[in-house]
């Protein structure tokens, strides 16, 4: 024979013994008809073979609810067949049949309803596809999704635990002295800003204030904001003169495996019998502003050069004898830079807002962070940081 | 946010009828009435709505802690007939919201004129001698079978109910919204349906009640519709020849039949 004709033998054989009743018993998947109840009229033997039940035991028996899941009856019940009767047809319901041992098998149905000319429901029918491995594999996916949400939500808690380790929620109280602070993260806050402030103590009646913006976001600026800030702590404990904790932390910054760069701000705060002795010093950052009776708020601190760029950078620095009244206002560039549309905030915006708020820290921080976010419709880009110290009035 | 538009309220009949308010169970949303508020849009003012989470209302709406109990459910509930101004109600629920209705019923009587509870079961989980029909397990695996429909749901956005070309009368206003619900609303919504037990409510109901109860309901089977008819004093039972759980779309014109004597009748007719 040729090959031709053994092929055209191959077909008809197939055609014939794939007759009808055939195609119907032994279909790669379960057919069922069941009353519009539910009462099933007549299944294929791939359903009985998958049930473990011979048709007399089905047919006219049993309803097609009687062979899933308590779970799955219920769902039967509330969703696919009140979906089935408003649509005529459903698909890919999953459920479980529960065979004769007690075995479940999870299938996915799809079903018709039939109605005759009149409207009247007549039979439905049912194809019953085996979903064993399929239901393994979104149970992984479901695992896996929640796997991932609970992933995302450590890392977001991680984000928040180290934002509130990085920036002093609340600074110190200091006896004689006026201290606010803010600090609001860029978008959702759920990255880890550059953005840091700190106050703290080096001696009796000796204080320290820095505010610093390290370049960029996430966990590698992360690392940086912590490595300045626990710096400064450090440097500041053994140089009295801002100057040289300035040129400690360029140090420290270059020799560390970062390409990342930071400003700095940094006052020294010293009380004597006349009251408040404050030296300034910044590298690369917005300068401090003495806000000081109803003068102009005046720039004070030099403009050193940015810290972790150069290798013998020089920084000045100012010093300033603080007047009962007097208020520094610290900042991050995320206040001045703060953007709307192509709108830059800008140094006048933040003048005319200190210009109403010159009474105490807590109102000056409060205005100018309320101000920036307003200008911004609520949505910050950058993170904004203030700090503001005050001499009180007697 | 207005009540009307947090649960897709749909009004229809006479502005000057008395307050008809349906309310659809667990599993779908308000066209479940499709086939029954109609005919009772000539006399009544229809009112229907979506539970919190289900077919058009807004999520946003929903909280987790309101929304813990099915009290929550009876509140939105008042808080519809406050808005409207709705008095003399008779209210229709089905399923969970019959027990819902009670709770609502229990809390300002006043309002309510007529219960209607079609497939009522004030506690779904044996309990002693009392028969519920489920184990706590059962449920436990329904929340398993609604994970594993919503998977397939929301991942694939493909549509698992269709709508039916030849009957377009059916498609146009029916969304593919209906039987869907919020996968995490579904489960909680699914904890409070099943594991309440509302049987203590019952008994604090005064407004005449007609239980419609259908012959082999799975989920609500006939001994706990006479537990139902028992606890609610005065109430009574009328047995449907329907089978299943939702009588209002199999067999619409025996429960429009069955209810129509009970709410056209004059009051605990």
């Amino acid at each position: 024979m040729t090959h031709e004709s053994l092929a055209r033998e191959a077909f008809l054989e197939a055609l014939v013994y794939d007759d009808p009743v055939q195609l119907y018993e032994r279909a790669p998947c379960g057919f069922l008809s069941t009353t519009p109840d539910g009462v099933i009229v007549k299944c294929n033997a791939t359903f009985r073979t998958w049930i473990g039940l011979e048709a007399g035991d089905i047919v006219g028996r049993i309803s097609f609810v009687d062979l899933l899941t308590p779970g799955g009856r219920i769902y039967h019940e509330t969703h696919y067949a009140p979906a089935l009767k408003i649509h005529d047809s459903v698909r890919e319901i999953a459920l479980d049949l529960v065979r004769s041992d007690g075995r479940r098998l999870p299938v996915l149905v799809n079903a018709t309803l039939d109605r005759d000319a009149e409207g009247r429901a007549r039979v439905i029918r049912l194809a019953v596809f085996d979903a064993t491995e399929r239901r393994r594999y979104e149970r992984e996916l479901l695992r896996a999704k929640e796997a991932a949400e609970s992933a995302e939500e450590r890392a977001r808690s991680l984000a928040r635990t180290l934002q509130r380790t990085l920036i002093s929620p609340t600074p110190p109280t200091i006896p004689l002295l006026d201290v606010a602070a803010a600090y609001r993260p860029a978008g959702d806050g759920m990255e880890v800003g550059g953005d840091f402030y700190d106050v703290f103590p080096v001696g009796n009646g000796d204080w320290v204030a820095v505010i610093g913006d390290v370049c960029g976001k996430g966990v590698d600026a992360a690392v940086v904001t912590a490595l300045m800030r626990h710096t400064v702590r450090a440097l500041a404990v053994s140089h009295d003169d801002p100057s040289r904790v300035l040129e400690g932390l360029n140090e420290v910054l270059l020799l560390h495996e970062t390409d990342r760069f930071c400003t700095v701000a940094l006052i020294r705060l010293r009380r004597d019998d006349d009251g408040w002795y404050a030296v300034l010093g910044t590298g690369g950052h917005p300068s401090p502003l003495l806000v000081r009776g109803s003068d102009a708020p005046e720039p004070c601190g030099g403009d050193g050069p940015l810290i972790g760029v150069f290798e013998h950078p020089s920084f000045v620095e100012t010093s300033v004898r603080l007047l009962p009244g007097d208020l520094l206002l610290l900042y991050t560039d995320g206040v001045t830079e703060g953007r709307r549309d192509s709108d830059l905030y800008g140094d006048d915006r933040l003048l005319a807002v200190i210009d109403g708020h010159r009474d105490s820290a807590a109102d000056l921080v409060e205005a100018v962070v309320a101000d920036v976010l307003d200008f911004q419709r609520q949505e910050a880009r950058d993170d904004i940081a203030v700090l503001a110290i005050g001499v009180p009035l007697p | 946010m207005d009540a009307a538009v947090k649960f897709n309220v749909t009004v229809s009949g006479p502005a000057d009828g008395q307050p008809m308010v349906f309310a659809h169970g667990f599993g779908c949303d308000q066209h479940m009435w499709r086939h029954v508020a109609p005919a009772f849009a000539d006399d009544f003012r229809v009112v229907l709505f979506d539970l919190v989470g289900a077919g058009g209302s807004d999520l946003s709406a929903y909280d987790p802690v309101r929304h813990a109990t099915l009290q929550g459910y009876a509140d939105d509930v008042l808080e519809i007939l406050h808005e409207l101004d709705l008095r003399d109600v008779v209210f229709v629920g089905h399923s969970v919201s019959a027990m819902i209705g009670a709770l609502a019923e229990v809390a300002e009587p006043d309002r309510f004129a007529k219960l209607v509870m079609v497939g009522p079961s004030p506690r779904y989980i044996d309990d002693t001698s009392y028969v519920g029909g489920f184990a706590e397990e059962d449920i436990l695996d329904l929340l398993d079978s609604l994970e594993s429909n919503y998977l397939g749901w929301s991942a694939a956005m493909a549509p698992a109910i269709m709508s039916n070309p030849d009957r377009p009368e059916l498609g146009e206003e029916l969304t593919e919204s209906f039987c869907r619900m919020d996968p995490a609303v579904a489960r909680q919504f699914a904890r409070v349906t099943f594991l309440t037990d509302a049987r203590p409510e019952l008994a604090r109901v005064t407004t005449p009640t007609l239980v419609l109860q259908c012959t082999d309901d799975l989920i609500a089977p006939v001994a706990v519709g006479a537990y139902v008819r028992d606890a609610i004093p005065g109430s009574r039972m009328t047995t449907l020849e329907a089978t299943g759980h939702c009588p209002h779309l199999s067999a619409p014109d025996e429960t429009i039949a069955a209810m129509a004597a009970f709410v056209r009748g004059g009051p605990g007719e």
